[in-house]
């Protein structure tokens, strides 16, 4: 088998039993994507000279006996929104062209404290604004599956270098969605946290209260891997959780007998593809088999989950985003003051779609109109949050589609923002709410494309989060791979 | 027609906490530009704030040596606005739920005490400084801006006064009186030459007796006591030229040109500004609980007002007390009390001849080679009759150049006075033997010549004779 095809837990073995090295292991990703990226495009930045002297040094720290944990010489893959000392850090805009950050991110530096590889910068929506990484100013990525079709996103370029083998794992983040959406297009595992779990120190925003960084695998028992990795309190992120990480492992091959699922009527109906609804309900009855209890459940207020997101999102953002306007790094354009310099700088930095929501957001801020926006949003989203809570007091778990359809083609809903913000329908509460979500492979679709399952927890939830997303991996039995990964691989 | 100003002041203080605001960063003035910063004060991509908690606890003390209500539960919030010298293009800041809330602060502009009431004191960061290349310092005229960002992140406490300031001289007193309670505080050095103690005032004009408040002109760049109550007056005349002659005011903001001795409108578009205010989302809610509200107020020092009225009560004169108070010895002052020393000289030296030293030598209080123990010798010696007061200035000169203590020096000087009654007998008797003519005429009552005896007295003794007993033996022997 191709290195390139392992699981972080199978390559982690190999390495230990000197079948593998850390720089074939890389060898064999960087062999990958040089096959699949001009065809893809998951990738920004390569960093080729330091991931090498990573994986040699990851070797000679194995050969003398010191062990950094289960990354250790596990290449992996970045968004390109989280900064890395000295490499390109873009966010698929023009407007962090060349810009290298001085510092590293909070999670870089726990990955390179496990002795992971820092592969390199994945494509995501400029800003991670978007649910196809069409918006990137870099161009867009392509999903393995299907050349012809989008990734999903905003974190797509993770997704699809997972899902082809150019990466063992990467990292995504999750604002509405976005690792679990193209987790879900791309046959790989996508979990956000809950929020507060994984520090933001170092992901630039695009809406700080409900940003959370987490990982894209292939199995569940690599996301619980990189989790744990990332996972913890970090002093320079104030909105970090001092609790402490829940425990996920040891009860992570539980099974399903005797849980209750809670099965969102709102989320599972009505708009959702009838192969996806199909095998929505198939995974419910293999559920059921294996002693889980179904029940039907309600939570109105998702109905205006969507429109609430769309207002506390863009808000943030355009505060967020106030700060690039090429005083201080990035590309600076002229004009006869600095505010003609700033106003041209962030005219033609930024993408029409962020330019979208940042008009939005400044609007929906701005006097006289805050209450009826901003405002009535962030009383939706304390409904949200009694909602699940409510929920929460029947069932252990809630479950929908990741997404109500598999991928779809490249430029189909580019111009119709409206149907692009519907297809982060399911994922979306939970960023409100700031509780975990993972979405898990469980099947194809009738085009040989895959569906994901997502599965919701209250905060903190993420033991019996992992423990039914497991249960889900096993049952549905998927193991396929994208046509490209098996073709590469052959090669 | 008389009009009546209305005017409400907002002061900025920077906190001289170690670190900033919302990162680590050293928070000294003068460094080097542009290097007492990090990704964070520097708004870089991906960096998150962390509030600093000194500035937190400070300013609650300040509110509550204010009187304010602390609130259990306050908010940061981003004012969103666009300038150079904002790293992230928006100021975390306070909103509708800052630390404090009410209070008020008692000034005396020199006739009679004056409520001032505060409206809020809230924490947010300071901005980093521009500097415009020509164009006569303006930001639209220059060249090229130069930006520091030292200064950007650095703990700035606002403190809004209610419109309760009547005139140039509340407002200058006021502005001192806060000035005090933060220097007592120990939260800043308020150093307004170096901005980190900044005024803004809000000033309006309304006729005498009624009670709307006119259109409000807001005046800026006031970097000393002095132009706070100067650009008042010039503003108050200003507008009521205006009132007078029938023209309305404009609401705007003016900056002081200390120089040119007048205020000068700024741009208009400033007036327009909706900053957008939300919660700041990288920040959790601040929680007080009311044991912190109760420890800090236990740890509150003597505010000034507390300790001018201790000190007349002591029997120094007021405007001593407050001259004392806000000058930089008087902790000196206080420990020499404290080592037994009498108030009202003590005052009266460190006020004087301590303070006309320090002054005339630009000294640091902290490095003067006169202790409290010293001070306290000094005054004891002088209230023994042990020093004339001219050999005490002397003693005290000594002291202050490093010679050792008072009694040291007065000793090394040859300064000690003669109190001893049988030694100054033995000199009077001296001298009544050698001037027989003067003696009989002042037996025979030409008193004014006294005066005459008691001179060639201190003289024979070299002038260390305590003047006092040489007088009273002079008077007793001739009139026996």
């Amino acid at each position: 088998m191709d290195p390139a095809d392992l699981t972080i837990g199978e390559a982690g073995a190999r390495l230990r039993s000197g079948d593998l090295t850390a720089v074939d292991l890389l060898a064999a990703v960087r062999r990958r994507a040089s096959m699949t990226e001009a065809i893809l495009h998951a990738y920004l930045t390569i960093d080729h000279d330091g991931a090498r002297a990573a994986a040699a040094a990851a070797d000679a720290a194995l050969a003398q006996g010191q062990d950094l944990g289960p990354l250790h010489g596990i290449p992996i893959a970045l968004k390109d929104n989280m900064v890395t000392r000295g490499i390109e850090t873009t966010c698929s805009s023009r407007i962090l062209a060349g810009y290298r950050p001085p510092y590293d991110a909070t999670v870089v530096e726990r990955l390179k404290a496990g002795g992971a590889v820092i592969f390199g910068k994945t494509n995501l929506d400029e800003f991670a604004m978007g649910s196809s990484t069409e918006n990137s100013a870099y161009g867009p990525t392509r999903n393995p599956w299907d050349p012809d079709r989008v990734p999903g996103g905003s974190s797509g370029g993770s997704a699809a270098a997972v899902a082809v083998g150019s990466a063992l794992a990467a990292l995504g983040s999750d604002t509405g969605g976005s690792i679990r959406q193209p987790g879900s297009l791309t046959g790989t595992v996508g979990m956000k946290p809950t929020y507060g779990l994984v520090s933001r120190y170092g992901l630039i925003a695009f809406a700080s209260s409900l940003d959370q960084i987490g990982p894209i695998t292939r199995t569940v028992g690599d996301s619980v891997t990189v989790f744990e990795a990332i996972a913890g309190h970090d002093p320079s992120d104030a909105t970090s959780y001092r609790g402490g990480v829940p425990e996920v492992r040891s009860t992570l091959e539980a099974g399903v007998q005797g849980l209750r699922i809670g099965v969102v009527g709102e989320l599972s109906g009505e708009g959702t593809a009838p192969d996806v609804a199909a095998n929505f309900r198939a995974t419910l009855d293999a559920l059921a088999g294996a002693g889980a209890t179904i029940k039907e459940l309600s939570l109105p207020s998702t109905a205006y989950a969507l429109s609430a997101y769309y207002l506390i999102a863009p808000a943030e953002c355009s505060a967020n985003l106030a700060r690039f306007d090429g005083v201080r790094y990035g590309p600076r354009l002229p004009g006869r003051n600095v505010e003609e310099s700033m106003a041209a700088t962030r005219r033609d930095g930024f993408g029409p779609e962020v330019t979208r929501r940042i008009l939005l957001g400044t609007y929906a801020l701005s006097a006289g109109y805050y209450d009826a926006f901003y405002g009535q949003a962030q009383k939706v989203r304390t409904l949200v949050i009694d909602d699940f809570r409510r929920a929460y007091s029947e069932v252990d778990v809630l479950v929908t589609p990741t997404s109500p359809t598999t991928a779809f083609a490249v430029g189909e809903k580019a111009n119709d923002p409206l149907a692009m913000y519907l297809s982060d329908i399911c994922t979306i509460p939970s960023n409100l709410s700031g509780d975990p979500a993972i979405s898990v492979p469980s099947g194809l679709d009738s085009d040989g494309l895959p569906i994901g399952f997502q599965v919701l927890a209250p905060a903190l939830g993420e033991a019996i989060m992992f423990r039914v997303a497991r249960a889900v991996e096993q049952l549905s039995g998927f193991t396929a791979r994208p046509a490209l990964a098996n073709s590469a691989g052959a090669a | 027609m008389t009009w009546e100003a209305v005017i409400g002041i907002e002061t900025h203080v920077e906190l001289s906490t170690q670190s900033k605001m919302f990162c680590g960063c050293p928070t000294d003035f003068g460094a080097e530009p542009n290097t007492n910063v990090c990704p964070v004060c520097l708004g870089l991509p991906g960096a998150l704030p962390v509030p600093n908690e000194t500035a937190i606890r400070w300013t609650i003390a300040l509110g509550l040596a204010l009187g304010s209500t602390i609130a259990p539960h306050s908010v940061f919030h981003r004012k969103n606005y666009f300038y150079a010298d904002l790293p992230k293009n928006y100021q975390i800041s306070q909103f509708d739920l800052p630390l404090c809330s009410g209070g008020h602060l008692e000034v005396d502009p020199g006739t009679g005490v004056r409520r001032v009431g505060i409206t809020r004191v809230h924490l947010e960061e300071d901005t980093g400084k521009s500097t415009h290349l020509g164009g006569g310092g303006r930001i639209h005229d220059s060249a090229a801006t130069l930006l520091d960002f030292n200064r950007s992140g650095i703990p700035l406490m606002e403190v809004v006064t209610d419109p309760d300031i009547r005139t140039p001289d509340e407002a200058r007193a006021y502005a001192h009186e806060l000035r005090e309670v933060v220097l007592s505080l120990g939260i800043s050095d308020a150093r307004l030459e170096e901005g980190s103690m900044r005024f803004d005032a809000n000033v309006s004009l309304r006729r005498t007796g009624t009670t709307a408040l006119g259109t409000k002109v807001e005046v800026k760049n006031m970097n000393s006591l002095r132009s706070v109550q100067r650009a008042l007056a010039y503003e108050i005349e200003r507008q009521t030229k205006l009132l007078d002659s029938g023209v309305s005011i404009a609401q705007e903001t003016r900056h002081w040109d200390e120089e040119a001795g007048l205020t000068r409108p700024g741009r208009s578009k400033e007036e327009s500004s909706d900053y957008r205010y939300f919660a700041e989302p990288d920040l959790l809610p601040l929680a007080t609980s009311p044991e912190t509200i109760a420890a800090l107020r236990r740890e509150l020092p003597e505010l000034p007002a507390a300790r001018r009225a201790r000190y007349v009560a002591m029997g120094i004169e007021e405007a001593a007390a407050r001259t004392l108070v806000a000058g930089p010895l008087v902790d000196l002052f206080e420990a020499a009390v404290e080592a037994g020393a009498a108030p009202r000289s003590t005052a009266n030296w460190v006020t004087g001849e301590i303070a006309a030293h320090l002054n005339r030598t630009d000294g640091d209080p902290a490095a003067l080679a006169l202790d409290a123990a010293g001070l306290a010798q000094l005054v004891g010696m002088v209230e023994a009759g042990k020093l004339s007061s001219t050999a005490a200035k002397e003693v005290l000169e000594g002291v202050l150049a490093g010679e050792g203590s008072p009694e040291h020096v007065a000793a090394g000087r040859d300064l000690l006075q003669v109190s001893d009654e049988s030694a100054i007998a033995g000199l009077v008797a001296k001298v009544l033997a050698e001037h027989p003519g003067e003696v009989a005429r002042v037996a025979a009552g030409e008193e004014k010549l006294i005066g005459f005896l008691v001179g060639q007295v201190m003289r024979a003794g070299g002038g260390k004779a305590d003047p006092k007993v040489v007088d009273r033996l002079v008077r007793a022997q001739t009139h026996q």
